[in-house]
C-alpha cells in the first residue's frame, strides 16, 4: 500500500466544518463523494499517516480519506 | 477519599512517530540520533526491537551501531513530536483539566473528580490507551495510584500499550521490590550514597530510619522517604501548553571541545544572549546565574550565583556567568557541552533596586538590547551580532530558535 496525496475540492460551510466533494485522482480522474459517514481523528498504519480521517462513499464504495495537516491523503494499493 | 492519579508516559516517542510515518522500517531496530556532524549525535530515542539489541538512549550513534549494526538511524523531527504531544495531551483533557506535562512524551491527570463520570481510573486508564492507539497511531503505558509518584513508577512497569495499577494493597508488592534508583530524583551520585548505606530497594529506602537518610542526604532524605512511602501529596499542576516558568535557559552542544577560557567566552555571550532575549519575550527577569559544564567524558557540574539585580541583560548575565566559571573549572579537561540558565524571575515590570552610580548605564543597555531583538525580528537572528563571534564563528548559534523543548523540575 502506499500513501497518495490528492486534490480535493472541499465546501467550508459557515459554521467551520469541512466537507470533501470530489477528490481528484493521480490520473486526473475525478471521483464524486456521495456522502462523508464519519469523521474522526484517526492514524493510518497501513500508509504511515495522522490526521483527520473522512469515511466517504464513492460509488457505492466505502473509502477513507485523512486530512493532515493541510493536505489530503488516501490509502492507494 | 484517595486521590486517583495517572502518569501517562507514549512509549519510545520519537521512534514511535518515526515508525508510525515510515511503514518499511517498523519491523527494523530504528533510533532517532541528533546530527553527529555537528556532534550532536546520540541516540534521543529506539524502538523496542533496538532496545532487544541493547541500543540505549544516549548511546553516541557509533555505539549504537556498534551494538546493532542493522540499526536504522533517522534525524529527529521537533515539530512532529510537538504536534503529537499537543494532541495526546487533547486527549488527556477529554478526561480532566489537570493535566500536568513532565517533559514532551509524559504527563500527569488528577481524574479524582473525574471518576464519576467515567469510571475508575483504570478504566479511564484503558480509554485513552484505546484512543491514543486509534487517534495517534503510537501506543502509551499508564500508571493509576494515589499519589504522582507510583502513577509514575506504575507506567514504567509495563510497557508498551499497558495500564498498570498501583494501589493501596499492592504498592508494597508492586513498588518497594523495585531498584532504589528507578525512583523520581535518585540519580547516580544520591543512588551510591543510598547504596553506602545498605539501601538498594525502594522498599529498603520506605522502611529506614528517617534520621539516617537525613543525616547522609540531607533534605532530600525525607522527600525521598516521602516518595518512597507513597506519602507524597503534591498536586496535578494545571499547566496546559504554556507551563509557569521557573528559570529560562539554553545549553549547547559545541561542534568542537572547548579549549580555553576564550572559547568559553564567545559560547558564554551566544547562550546569555538567547537566555535574555526569551527573558524579555516573557516580560522576565531573573536574579541567579547558573552555568552547567559538560566535559569530555560527559561529566557533568553545575554552579550558581546571584547578581546584583534583577535584569534581562545579556551582557550582565554572560558576565556573571564568566565569573562563575572562571571560579569553578581548572580545565583538566576539555568542554564538550554548555548551559547558561536564570533563575529566580520576577515579571520585569516589578520595581527593582535602582543604583545610584550606574542607573543610566543600565538604562542604555536594556534599550539597546530591546532594540536589537526588534532588528533580529525584522531581519533575523544572525542580522547583528557581537564581534566576539567573529573569533569562530562554528562556536555560533541561535539556541532560543533552534530548541524548543527545555527539560522540566518536578517542584515547581
Amino acid at each position: 500500500m502506499r500513501k497518495v496525496f490528492v486534490d480535493v475540492v472541499v465546501k467550508f460551510t459557515k459554521d467551520g466544518q469541512k466537507i470533501p466533494l470530489t477528490v481528484i485522482w493521480e490520473d486526473g480522474k475525478r471521483f464524486q463523494i456521495d456522502k462523508v459517514t464519519d469523521v474522526r481523528r484517526a492514524a493510518s498504519l497501513k500508509v504511515g499517516g495522522q490526521g483527520m480521517r473522512y469515511r466517504c462513499r464513492i460509488n457505492g464504495k466505502e473509502t477513507f480519506l485523512w486530512l493532515e495537516d493541510d493536505r489530503w491523503f488516501v490509502e492507494a494499493k | 477519599m484517595d486521590r486517583v492519579i495517572l502518569h501517562s508516559d507514549l512509549n519510545s516517542f520519537y521512534a514511535s512517530v518515526e515508525c508510525l510515518y515510515n511503514p518499511d522500517i517498523r519491523d527494523k531496530p530504528v533510533a532517532v540520533c541528533g546530527s553527529q556532524s555537528t556532534r550532536h549525535g546520540i541516540v534521543l530515542a529506539r524502538n523496542l526491537i533496538a532496545k532487544k539489541f541493547g541500543v540505549k538512549t544516549g548511546d553516541t550513534v557509533r555505539e549504537a551501531i556498534d551494538k546493532c549494526p542493522c540499526l536504522v538511524v533517522v534525524p529527529p523531527d521537533y515539530e512532529r513530536y510537538l504536534r503529537f504531544s499537543v494532541l495526546a495531551r487533547d486527549v488527556y483533557k477529554r478526561y480532566t483539566d489537570l493535566v500536568e506535562m513532565f517533559g514532551i512524551d509524559e504527563c500527569w491527570l488528577d481524574v479524582t473528580e473525574s471518576t464519576r463520570l467515567f469510571g475508575s481510573g483504570e478504566k479511564i486508564a484503558h480509554e485513552i490507551r484505546n484512543t491514543i492507539k486509534e487517534e495517534l497511531g503510537i501506543t502509551v503505558s499508564v500508571g493509576v495510584s494515589f499519589n504522582k509518584i507510583f502513577a509514575k513508577l506504575g507506567s514504567d512497569i509495563k510497557k508498551p500499550d499497558a495500564v498498570t495499577v498501583i494501589d493501596r494493597e499492592n504498592y508494597k508488592n508492586k513498588v518497594w521490590k523495585l531498584p532504589v534508583q528507578d525512583l523520581l530524583y535518585v540519580g547516580k551520585s544520591t543512588c551510591r550514597k543510598l547504596y553506602n548505606i545498605g539501601i538498594y530497594t525502594i522498599g529498603d529506602l520506605a522502611c529506614a530510619p528517617v534520621k539516617l537518610l537525613s543525616r547522609h542526604l540531607g533534605k532530600w532524605g525525607e522527600t525521598l522517604w516521602l516518595f518512597a512511602n507513597g506519602y507524597d501529596e503534591t498536586p496535578v499542576q494545571k499547566t496546559d501548553n504554556q507551563p509557569i516558568i521557573k528559570s529560562i535557559g539554553n545549553s549547547f552542544t559545541t561542534p568542537r571541545d572547548l579549549q580555553n577560557n576564550e572559547d568559553v567566552k564567545i559560547l558564554l555571550f551566544v547562550l546569555s544572549d538567547s537566555v535574555a532575549e526569551r527573558l524579555r519575550r516573557h516580560n522576565l527577569r531573573g536574579r541567579t546565574v547558573q552555568i552547567s559544564i559538560r566535559d569530555s567524558e560527559l561529566m557533568t557540574i553545575e554552579r550558581q550565583a546571584p547578581m546584583e539585580n534583577y535584569t534581562y541583560t545579556s551582557l550582565e548575565i554572560a558576565r556573571k556567568a564568566y565569573e562563575i566559571f572562571l571560579k569553578s573549572w581548572d580545565w583538566h579537561k576539555n568542554i564538550r557541552l554548555l548551559g547558561v540558565r536564570v533563575t529566580d524571575l520576577i515579571t520585569a515590570d516589578t520595581g527593582i533596586q535602582l543604583s545610584l552610580i550606574d542607573e543610566n548605564r543600565r538604562v542604555k543597555r536594556e534599550l539597546l538590547e530591546k532594540s536589537i531583538d526588534s532588528i533580529r525580528a525584522r531581519f533575523g537572528h544572525y542580522s547583528v551580532q557581537r564581534a566576539l563571534l567573529l573569533l569562530d564563528n562554528r562556536l555560533n548559534a541561535n539556541p532560543a530558535e533552534d530548541h524548543v523543548i527545555h527539560p522540566v523540575c518536578y517542584f515547581r
